[in-house]
């Protein structure tokens, strides 16, 4: 029992970080209609950026700015480079930029850093704190107070704010949002700028947990995407809800039936919904529109 | 060796007569004196290994043509079922004893199966999820095959794998190889010009078009992938047998990306630009063989190669120079005469040709249809209208099995379709065409119709290609483009595309025909030739269910008229005394 409640805590954890990626998943590709495969690379450039940036020698809170202005950067020079010059094209194409984008990244950094697994600090000096049976860890509990703070913010960001508003529309319909002077353009560099923000941030509070490696990125991705199918395609609840299952999932997994195929949980559990239930948990769209 | 390329013309009919094996008997003397000399050349350890490597890759690759060039449906894991392929030859022919032969069929069975599996899984549901379930697939198959040690002897790999007896031989074994790239390379140029071939461009081109068209869109994607799965595992078991060692990292995710990269630099839509992107993508490594020394830098670059070849040369090096070629070469030539369109629908229900009771369809709330009957007549033209948002396009989908009915009956000469999915809907005899064109943009008008007339259950076609093209050149000449058969569907208008698109219909000799607002977006004279071409059809016997705003259309070319108002028919009967019909003039002009 006692077992079972520390796994509780930090499949939440990890899920929170699966959370946060599939947003950026989500928000990308309901902005765009293009389920964007570097999206994990940004989590894993943004903690290398932490991890140079801290070795330099910044205080922590600089180098997380540092990183994350870093990572909004990348996401101006991704739209640019990768999805703009081809956005009148079938989504086939832009898949495959993206896929091309995302070995790009990954041996990118690989060339320019080597593949030994960085160390990067957590933010906090005690490393956790013991509340009956279970061990808090200091960074799984950042991770999930950060996460809950997000999800308010985009509720209200989204909702409430009328660039939020803006977003939304283009996201519903292009063409009308377009005839009623919003600049179609701007709000897709936003949320490319946004996803990317938001990729880094995850990669970012994970990379105390683990390892700083050029894998962390695919890997994380994978879960990612696994997390929105579960939770339903295309649904910001559901990504969340569905990043949280997936950790639990694994966490458990791992610990009550095979340590070596932990990341094969993941890919079961995604083939048992595409073929049970495809439309997730929250059931939105799946197949492209009649 | 000539072009097979989507965007050359089709030779006339008179050329197809002459049997295929005439026809491409220089390719198959290229390949022996290929075969010969691989056999007979004394090539070091070295550039042996390379072309052995370039030539069991390039049957992998073309795995990938069929299924991304062709169906247009993509595939991450060729690696993995590459990897197969060989493990099955690797474990098969060491700690197994099994004939090198029996392995290699077996790799090639596992691997079709698992690409079935994985494509009945997913293939239902957009090219995203495929992308990522390809992605994890690989992933999955790597970790088997390094923590699996008991059956795969984990990352130190399988080594001492055999050779058949036969070719013991590098020299032989490397003209075996070549002799099977020859083969396949063969069978998979010749596959775009068959039915299955023709059904993976127009799944690639319109899913829905496909689909009405008689085409089972769900098991020709399968077909496409397991078939791209099968030249994956051959191509491995050949590679395993040539290197004689096997070892995880060579089937990663990342040479998946080799894969398609090769894939893409050479031209996806041909197996030639496959020979051509894996022998470059071999080559120009060995040349810059300094890159291997940073690690990273090599994939790096190939990820860069990915985007710009994407972006600025999507038909990659072959569809290029076949483009090219094709602009190069002589005006398209026209094809000659042929007879005369017969139409002769099925007769085997009663009077009613489409007997629709109860009909209802709902979205959620919304009541698009709501218990809607229609009978339509044999032999005659049937016409449905309504105003904007009565339900008519929303009752053609469900007709045509597009959307699933809520409730009610539909009967087509005497067979219940109610709960057919659309290609059997076509196979029993519904034609149909839509109101926003919906053609096979990167085919000729000619093998858009063609994809018509291959209609299952079309009695009117005789066997083989010949008698394909010259019933869809029949289709053509009676809409009036039987001389510009061989353009493409760009290079026509408007009006002129819409015509393609009955032809496409009228050449699988449906038993009921549906035109959704034919006349939209037709200019005056248009109108008039479309209305001619609908006598002409009517005459033939051909009974016809038109959806239309013309009224001038409807009422000189229908002989019965429902009417649909917010979802339910509020007049039925005779065109000139539903035109008068009281709720109709309210229905279009408002009531008092």
């Amino acid at each position: 029992m006692d077992l079972a409640l520390q796994l509780l805590f930090t499949g939440i954890g990890i899920g929170a970080v699966y959370a946060l990626v599939a947003l950026g998943f989500v928000l990308i590709f309901r902005a765009t209609n293009v389920v964007n495969f570097a999206q994990g690379e940004f989590s894993m450039v943004a903690a290398y950026l932490m991890v140079v940036a801290v070795e330099a020698g910044l205080p922590y809170w600089a180098a997380f700015i540092v990183a994350l202005l870093g990572m909004a950067l990348l996401g101006v020079v991704f739209n640019l480079g990768v999805y703009y010059p081809l956005r009148h094209r079938s989504y086939l194409p832009v898949i495959i930029a993206t896929i091309g984008a995302s070995i790009l990244l990954a041996n990118s950094v690989l060339a320019i850093y080597g593949p030994q697994p960085q160390v990067l600090e957590g933010w906090f000096e005690t490393p956790g704190i013991q509340v009956g049976p279970v061990y808090l860890d200091s960074q799984y509990l950042l991770i999930i107070g950060v996460t809950i703070c997000l999800v308010i913010f985009n509720f209200w960001f989204f909702e409430k704010t009328l660039l939020g508003k803006k977003l939304q529309a283009t996201s519903q319909d292009k063409e009308m949002a377009s005839l009623l002077g919003i600049s179609v353009s701007t709000m897709i560099m936003i949320t490319f700028i946004y996803s990317a923000v938001l990729g880094g941030l995850a990669g970012i509070l994970v990379a105390p947990v683990l390892f700083v490696s050029i894998q962390m990125g695919s890997t994380i991705a994978l879960k990612a995407f696994a997390a929105t199918i579960i939770g339903g395609f295309g649904d910001v609840a559901g990504a969340i809800i569905g990043g949280l299952a997936l950790g639990l999932i694994e966490t458990f997994g791992a610990a009550y039936i095979s340590v070596p195929y932990k990341d094969g949980f993941a890919f079961l559990v995604l083939i048992a919904f595409l073929i049970f239930r495809p439309q997730g948990i929250f059931g939105e769209r799946v197949a492209e529109k009649a | 060796m000539s072009a097979p390329s989507d965007n050359m013309p089709i030779p006339a009919p008179i050329i197809r007569s002459k049997p295929l094996v005439v026809r491409h008997l220089p390719y198959f003397i290229g390949a022996a004196i290929l075969v010969v000399l691989a056999a007979n050349m004394n090539f070091d350890g070295y550039v042996h290994n390379i072309l052995l490597q370039a030539t069991t890759f390039a049957i992998a690759v073309f795995g990938l043509s069929v299924v991304l060039g062709l169906c247009g449906q993509i595939n991450l894991a060729q690696a993995a079922f590459f990897g197969l392929g060989a493990y099955a030859v690797g474990i098969g022919t060491t700690d197994l004893q099994v004939s090198f032969w029996l392995c290699l069929v077996g790799g090639c069975v596992i691997s079709l199966l698992a690409g079935a599996l994985l494509g009945m899984s997913t293939l239902r549901l957009g090219g995203h999820y495929l992308a990522m379930v390809t992605i994890s697939f690989q992933q999955i198959v790597t970790l088997v095959m390094i923590n699996a040690i008991w059956l795969t002897h984990g990352p130190d790999g399988v080594s001492n794998i055999k050779r058949p007896d036969l070719f013991q031989t590098s020299q032989s074994y490397l003209a075996f190889c070549v002799a099977m790239l020859a083969i396949v390379g063969y069978m998979v140029w010749h596959l775009s010009d068959t039915k299955l071939g023709r059904a993976m461009r127009a799944v690639r081109d319109n899913e829905l078009a496909a689909g009405v068209n008689g085409i089972d869109v769900f098991r020709t994607k399968i077909y496409a992938f397991a078939l791209c799965a099968l030249l994956g595992g051959l191509a491995g078991g050949l590679f395993a047998g040539g290197f004689a060692y096997v070892s995880p990292d060579q089937f990663s995710f990342a040479e998946s990306i080799v894969f398609l990269t090769m894939s893409l630099l050479g031209g996806v839509g041909s197996p030639v630009g496959s020979v051509i992107g894996t022998g470059l993508l071999i080559l120009i490594p060995e040349w810059l063989r300094f890159l291997k020394s940073v690690p990273g830098l090599y994939l790096a670059i190939y990820g860069l190669f990915v985007i710009l070849i994407i972006r600025f040369m999507p038909d990659g090096i072959w569809g290029f120079v076949a483009d090219a070629l094709t602009r190069w070469r002589a005006k398209i030539k026209a094809p000659p005469a042929v007879a005369a369109l017969q139409l002769k629908p099925a007769t085997i229900g009663g009077d009613i040709v489409l007997e629709v009771t109860g009909l209802s369809k709902h979205f959620g709330g919304l009541k698009a249809v709501d218990g809607v009957d229609i009978a339509v007549k044999r032999g005659g033209v049937h016409a449905l209208i309504g105003p904007n948002g009565s339900g008519k396009t929303t009752t053609l989908n469900v007709l045509s099995g597009l959307y699933v009915a809520t409730s009610g009956r539909i009967v087509l000469d005497g067979t219940d379709i109610t709960h057919m999915p659309p290609h059997q809907r076509t196979a029993s005899g519904l034609g149909r065409t839509f109101q926003n064109i919906r053609l096979f943009r990167s085919m000729t008008a000619l093998e858009n119709v063609e994809i018509g007339a291959e209609r299952p259950g079309n009695t009117m076609v005789g066997k083989g290609d010949d008698a394909l093209t010259e019933r869809a050149m029949e289709a053509l000449t009676f809409v009036g483009l039987g001389s510009r058969a061989n353009e493409l569907i760009s290079s026509f208008s408007y009006g002129h595309q819409r015509l393609i698109e009955i032809a496409r219909a009228l050449a699988s000799n449906p038993t009921l025909l549906l035109l959704d607002e034919p006349a939209a977006g037709l200019n005056s004279t248009e109108k008039l030739e479309l209305h001619e071409l609908l006598k002409r059809i009517a005459a033939q016997g051909l009974t016809i269910l038109i959806i239309d705003h013309d009224m001038t259309l409807v009422s000189e070319a229908a002989q019965h008229i429902t009417v649909l108002n917010f979802g339910r028919r509020i007049a039925d009967g005779e065109s000139m005394a539903v035109l008068r019909h009281p709720d109709v003039v309210s229905a279009y002009l408002g009531s008092e």
